[in-house]
């Protein structure tokens, strides 16, 4: 049993389920990041452990104890939101206490929690203004503050950062990381960015559709997504997917993919990989962009590089990269290679392709294929 | 406000402003002869009255006139003057209004931020007793009044306003409160507030504009409402409409016309006073409402 249990839970509206049947058990200190698309059930279920939403059926249960039918203010437990939610008429120490003077702790001490936390998030000199006069950043900390200051039992951060401008988004998001890694709080955390949970996370649940499609580290996420939804979605630019066809060449699987100019290409599987016994299948093939690029930026301790004339269809500098966009089995696919590579559209050009990184899909069920 | 407004002013030729403001001048000498005419007609004897000219100045200025409409006209058939109604008026519009404000508040805040099944029937039931024309109500509710031992009282009085006005409160907080962030009443959820200390810490607080709209409207409706003053009050009990009605109806002696206008004035000042002291919050609050939609 773990230091919050999600077990079992499901919620409906009417007859509508937006939730189904979910299993998650979160450590003491861990960071997990609810990651989806809107309407995938992430914040119903982050509402649901907070205590705003009823549970339709299952058990949530905190340190041991059931949550269910427990008040939001009983659960111990502290929330920052999306809009940070500080009362417009009080001022920041106010705000920052209001939940202590809420639980009947007593001035002095009210004022001593406020000072720590002002001090751990510098927010010292803010304490007499109003919401109203602080800019996004420092209303984030102070929202943060709010919460850090009931030294509750479990986080929940509702895409806490979607307000902000990218810059300090990226700010934002190290500081919450090194508070992390300080205060070693356990965090539920709910984006819709997939940087955000790959960066934050010690675990992902990535949902959809009212399912968590994966429950992994954010590595395992990555690398060996659980389905064609996980791998789309999940990285940027997403997982390349094209159809392939896996065949058996002097011994070795091998995936066979169209070129842009209809003819065929084999891509060898490394071995041991077990893709012999699909001889014959229809897959969808995943490559990660960084697992498509030019000959000498490919990983040098892979044993399984294989370099393919492409026509080069689009190059898109980034700076530090270049994605160069060509297409395999009908489907534009986008490689990452060095930023000083000399490449150009229109020309053919040898791609290197990292076959070790390569994940394979069912068509039709859309799960990995191993 | 000033450099709002001349941004949004269309510049207009020196021709098409002098009749513009020409036209202006008009209207406004129109809308406020009357009140002249009965400022200028309080103050002069009765005798400049009955000799005609009315538009005139008084050659002789006085008080008395008003002196005798505020303690001792004949007001039905005592000679009290205007000031013991226009005590029960404030007896009645002050309890109306706050008690009818704070119930709308509430009520709004219930029907945006505790919403529960059927709230919007409850919500569409309170609407259609805002449109219910008065004269339908007269008779059950003298009946209820009746019943309850209220009938003929200031009190009675006070419940006929607040069961009316509660509509009207009802729509405004809950249209304001519709705009508020539920965030924040989930935020102090999570904090422990319970529902009334989110109401009296969070809500209220930030209800400044759409308050003074409702006090307003209330106090205005309340203040100059003649129909119920006159259908559920006894002598005692009259408020200051049904009272001004009295003495410019008496059927005794000599009219005294600057007496009536000096009554006219008095019962027309509270709200007077009320539109200047908050008029500006009233527009503002009616436009914060409806832009955002």
């Amino acid at each position: 049993m773990g230091f919050l249990d999600i077990t079992n839970v499901t919620k409906s509206y009417g007859a509508v389920k937006v939730l189904h049947e979910t299993d998650i058990s979160v450590e003491e200190g861990e960071f997990l990041v609810l990651v989806g698309p809107s309407g995938c059930g992430k914040s119903t279920l982050l509402n649901m452990i907070a205590g705003l939403e009823d549970i339709t059926s299952g058990e949530i249960a905190i340190k041991g104890r059931s949550m269910n039918g427990v008040r939001p203010a009983d659960r111990n437990i502290a929330m920052v939101f999306q809009s940070y939610a500080l009362y417009p008429n009080m001022n920041v120490g106010q705000n920052i206490v209001f939940g202590l003077e809420m639980h009947g702790v007593p001035k002095p001490e009210r004022d001593k929690a406020m000072n720590e936390v002002a001090e751990l998030l510098q927010i010292q000199h803010l304490l007499d203004r109003k919401p109203g006069q602080l800019s996004g950043g420092q209303r984030q900390r102070v929202a943060m503050g709010r919460a850090l200051v009931r030294n509750p039992d479990v986080f929940l951060f509702d895409e806490p950062l979607s307000n902000l401008d990218a810059k300090l988004r990226v700010d934002m998001r190290t500081e919450i990381k090194k508070l992390h890694q300080r205060l070693k709080t356990t965090i539920v955390y709910v984006t819709h960015d997939q940087i955000e949970a790959l960066t934050l996370s010690t675990r992902i649940a990535v949902m959809y559709g009212g399912h968590v499609q994966q429950l992994g580290t954010p590595k395992e996420v990555y690398d060996n997504p659980a389905n064609m939804f996980v791998a789309g979605f999940m990285g940027s630019p997403s997982m390349n997917l094209f159809p392939a066809r896996i065949a058996v060449e002097n011994g070795r699987a091998v995936a066979v993919a169209q070129l842009a100019d209809g003819s065929d290409v084999s891509l060898p599987f490394p071995e041991a990989r077990g893709f012999e016994r699909h001889d014959g299948r229809e897959i969808v093939l995943g490559l990660r962009p960084e697992a498509i690029t030019d000959r000498d930026g490919a990983d040098r301790n892979s044993g399984a590089v294989h370099v393919v004339e492409a026509h080069v269809e689009i190059t898109e500098p980034a700076g530090s990269d270049t994605f160069v966009g060509t297409q395999l089995g009908g489907k534009p696919v986008t490689g990452r290679f060095r930023a000083d590579v000399e490449v150009h559209a229109g020309q053919s050009f040898p791609f290197a392709i990292n076959m070790e990184k390569a994940v394979a899909f069912d068509p039709k069920t859309e799960e990995r294929v191993s | 406000m000033s450099s709002n407004a001349s941004a949004t002013v269309v510049r207009t030729g020196a021709g098409s402003r002098f009749v513009i403001y020409t036209l202006l001048i008009l209207f406004c000498l129109y809308y406020l002869l009357p009140l002249y005419v009965m400022v200028v007609n309080s103050l002069k004897p009765l005798s400049e009255i009955q000799a005609g000219g009315m538009m005139a100045l008084p050659d002789e200025w006085t008080l008395a006139p008003w002196a005798s409409a505020w303690s001792t006209a004949q007001i039905g058939v005592e000679a009290t003057g205007l000031r013991p109604f226009f005590v029960n008026s404030i007896v009645m519009v002050v309890p109306a209004v706050a008690i009818s404000t704070v119930l709308g508040a509430l009520n709004g805040y219930v029907l945006t931020k505790w919403r529960f099944r059927g709230d919007t029937i409850i919500f569409g039931l309170l609407l259609f007793g805002c449109f219910i024309p008065f004269q339908m109500v007269l008779i059950p509710m003298a009946r209820m009044l009746g019943i309850v031992g209220l009938a003929g009282t200031v009190p009675g009085l006070i419940f006929v306003h607040l069961v009316y006005g509660i509509g009207f409160s009802t729509l405004y907080f809950r249209n304001y409160y519709q705009q508020f962030p539920t965030e924040l009443v989930r935020a102090a959820m999570i904090d422990g507030a319970g529902f009334f200390t989110i109401f009296r810490r969070i809500m209220l607080p930030s209800s400044g504009p759409i308050a003074v709209v409702c006090v307003i409207w209330q106090f205005t409706n309340i203040w100059n409402d003649f129909l119920f003053g006159a259908s559920f009050s006894d002598f005692d009990s009259q408020p200051m409409t049904v009272a001004l009605n009295n003495l410019v109806q008496s059927s005794t002696g000599v009219k005294e016309y600057n007496v009536h206008f000096a009554g006219a004035i008095m019962a027309a000042l509270p709200t007077l006073l009320v539109y200047i002291v908050a008029g500006r919050y009233f527009v503002r609050g009616l436009m914060a409402g409806s832009v955002k939609g």
